[in-house]
């Protein structure tokens, strides 16, 4: 008996370690049998004939196709089911086309998009398949001027609305920023693009290393740490004024500013005492105080953005860095991960979670990948988002909470992808140069 | 009595297994996807690989070292300033300054580069320590013969006792030279995170820092910075490049 339970074990052993590829992994999680609302969102028609239309159609089909699948809430009917004249108008709707299969949509956005001297309108319309009653949930009109911008900028809106009526009261992200150091023009830089990763675009020109962006919590300013006559300061660049504008300097070498949700505060890294400590400074200037009191470094501050009360950060008091957690006043120390290399921590906007990069096996042998992980603040519980090798590392949540982005070299190069919070739908941003150290805007 | 719970337990157990085992081969089973049969093109050549090395990496100035590249599945090889060169092959080179040798390994797939750095000090006699006043440039020669880096453990900013001698040797030429004032940068090896490193970098810089001051070097000589991964001394990801990357470096300022 004793034998043959050894030697299904080790042909199950066997089974497991030579079926199953290294990436191979079971996916568990609430909501994930919870069916998806099938949507069907046809092109735009252009509304006249003209190239710039059809060009400006396109680009907003393009963007509000993308901004609905990377929202995760919706099962996005496959353009290859659709009838085969796309409805313009309403007049143009035959709901029994959409409703049947193989469409077989629950909801249907459709509409137009032209130019006429110089301004693009958009009409948009999101119908309620099943009910032939009254199937309109959602009609809008858009004006702007007429630009590839402004197109994808309507496309983020009416993404949003869409997302906001269907998502039981979610605000989406359509229109939001993400922040992050690129290293494309030769020297580390700060650099902003959509959360889509379209308009890339370079901001500080310090010449030397920027690093650590993080934006405020009203959008007016970056926060960022950057090599300023021969120290670490942390500098800041007004996105009203397009230009860096003056903060206060302190002594040693400052680094990792992190805003916050109030925007009175910042939370830094300062040597000024001879080792690497936790100050937060008030954003008018006033009184630093000292937070932390070990030896050894402790950097990468994280506000829980829901009271202030609370930061999270990194300390290698112990050896390795470890994620902790304090009071704002620096009382109530706990400590969060108990092995490996654990950096980068991050507090999802409604203060439950700590995203964060972990190499859970650390040292001389170990595989060594650095991960993304989720840890429940209250129950320290986590999950494991990223499996797909390399350094994942600097994890920021969405205004809304449930995308992530991050830092990644799992195609060689350090490039910046974002993905569902429970580690799906990953999509990488950016492809120029190397890119690392993404910040998501407040709103 | 305790021989059949035994028993029932071990019978359980093996149930469990193999219902496991079940629910796993029908998990991977799930995942599997099933390819057409259609013609396929040949592979791709693998990635190719490519070391690049000095021996020694420290000469002085006429002195000769020797640079060897071992290189895989490559069909174009270079190295700037030398050119074309085979796949394995080593070459004595000369340089009269620092230089840094860069090697370019290409294939259709990919393009992989190996770098290595020779470090040359001048060849001329070290002058005696009363006649330092022989302008900036000798100076900061001076400096970089006599004043020797430290090096670290993976992930520690504690100076080992290994490098306590040579925080002694500096401390003595410094205390002689006690116009000199100089930086104090530390550095970290490529793993780990960026903002981490830049504190454990600066770490490694101020513990540096104190140690010289407890050998008697006045700490307004001494200017520290930290730069974490940022300006690597090696690029391979190898033990012996991340060792050289882990130290602080001694910087002449004026």
């Amino acid at each position: 008996m004793k034998r043959l339970a050894a030697i299904i074990l080790s042909l199950f052993l066997a089974s497991v370690a030579f079926a199953a590829p290294p990436q191979d992994w079971i996916r568990t999680g609430t909501g994930l049998g919870v069916e998806k609302i099938r949507l069907a969102v046809p092109d735009f028609k252009p509304a006249a004939n003209d190239p710039e239309s059809k060009k400006l159609a396109t680009t907003f089909s393009t963007t509000l196709w993308n901004d609905l699948q990377a929202a995760g809430i919706f099962d996005m009917v496959s353009a290859s089911f659709y009838p085969l004249s796309a409805p313009g108008t309403p007049q143009d709707v035959k709901l029994s086309e959409w409703e049947a299969p193989p469409p077989n949509a629950n909801m249907l956005a459709f509409g137009n998009a032209g130019v006429q001297g110089g301004s693009l309108t958009v009409q948009g319309w999101l119908f309620d398949v099943k009910n032939a009653q009254s199937p309109q949930v959602l009609g809008k009109q858009y004006h702007e001027q007429a630009s590839e911008d402004n197109a994808r900028l309507i496309a983020h809106r009416f993404a949003d609305e869409i997302i906001f009526r269907l998502g039981g009261g979610i605000q989406g992200i359509a229109e939001s920023k993400i922040y992050f150091v690129s290293s494309r023009g030769g020297s580390k830089e700060i650099w902003q693009m959509d959360y889509d990763g379209a308009n890339q675009k370079q901001l500080t020109h310090l010449g030397t290393i920027a690093l650590s962006p993080h934006v405020s919590p009203d959008g007016s300013r970056i926060a960022y740490a950057g090599i300023s006559n021969t120290e670490w300061q942390i500098l800041m660049y007004s996105l009203e004024l397009n230009r860096p504008v003056n903060f206060t300097r302190f002594a040693g070498t400052n680094l990792s500013p992190a805003w916050s949700s109030d925007g009175k505060s910042l939370a830094f890294s300062s040597s000024r005492s001879g080792d690497s400590e936790i100050y937060v400074v008030d954003i008018s200037g006033g009184e630093v105080r000292r937070l932390t009191n070990t030896k050894g470094p402790d950097v990468s501050p994280s506000w829980n953005p829901k009271t202030n009360a609370q930061i999270a950060w990194v300390s290698g008091r112990t050896g390795l860095p470890q994620i902790y957690t304090m009071a704002s006043d620096g009382t109530n120390v706990v400590r969060m991960t108990e092995q490996g290399y654990a950096v980068s921590p991050s507090w999802s906007p409604n203060g439950q979670f700590l995203a964060f990069a972990w190499v859970r096996h650390y040292g001389p042998g170990e595989p060594g990948a650095s991960d993304i992980y989720v840890m429940d603040v209250a129950s320290k519980q986590w999950v494991q988002l990223t499996h797909d090798g390399g350094r994942n590392d600097f994890p920021s949540w969405s205004p809304d909470g449930r995308h992530i982005v991050f830092q990644s070299n799992r195609t060689g190069k350090t490039q910046i992808w974002s993905m569902l919070a429970d580690g799906s739908q990953a999509r990488q941003l950016t492809t120029a140069g190397e890119n690392s150290q993404p910040n998501w805007s407040f709103k | 009595m305790g021989g059949t719970k035994l028993k029932l337990q071990r019978i359980q157990w093996f149930q469990v297994v193999l219902a496991l085992a079940v629910v796993i081969a029908v998990a991977g089973c799930a995942k599997k996807k099933v390819t057409p049969p259609t013609p396929v093109p040949p592979p791709p050549p693998p990635a190719p690989t490519a070391m690049l090395a000095a021996n020694p990496n420290t000469i002085v100035a006429g002195q000769a070292s020797t640079l060897t590249w071992t290189t895989d599945f490559a069909s174009s090889i270079t190295i700037d300033g030398i050119g074309k060169v085979d796949p394995i092959g080593s070459m004595k080179v000369t340089p009269n300054e620092s230089t840094t040798y860069h090697l370019v390994a290409k294939n259709d797939t990919a393009t992989k580069e190996a770098t290595a750095r020779i470090t040359v000090t001048p060849a001329a006699s070290a002058p005696p320590p009363t006649s330092s006043s022989t302008g900036d440039e000798s100076n900061a020669r001076l400096f970089s013969q006599n004043v020797k880096d430290v090096f670290f453990e993976l992930d520690s900013y504690e100076i080992s006792p290994q490098y306590e001698a040579v925080i002694q040797a500096n401390g003595r030429f410094l205390q002689q030279h006690s116009a000199m004032s100089f930086v104090i940068e530390g550095h970290c090896d490529e793993r780990g995170s960026i903002e981490y490193n830049l504190a454990l970098g600066e770490n490694r810089a101020q513990a540096t820092k104190q140690a010289l001051t407890q050998a008697g070097v006045s700490a307004t000589r001494i200017r520290t910075i930290s730069y974490g991964k940022e300006k690597p001394f090696c690029t391979e990801s190898t033990d012996a490049c991340w060792q050289q990357n882990r130290r602080a470096h001694f910087a002449y300022s004026k």
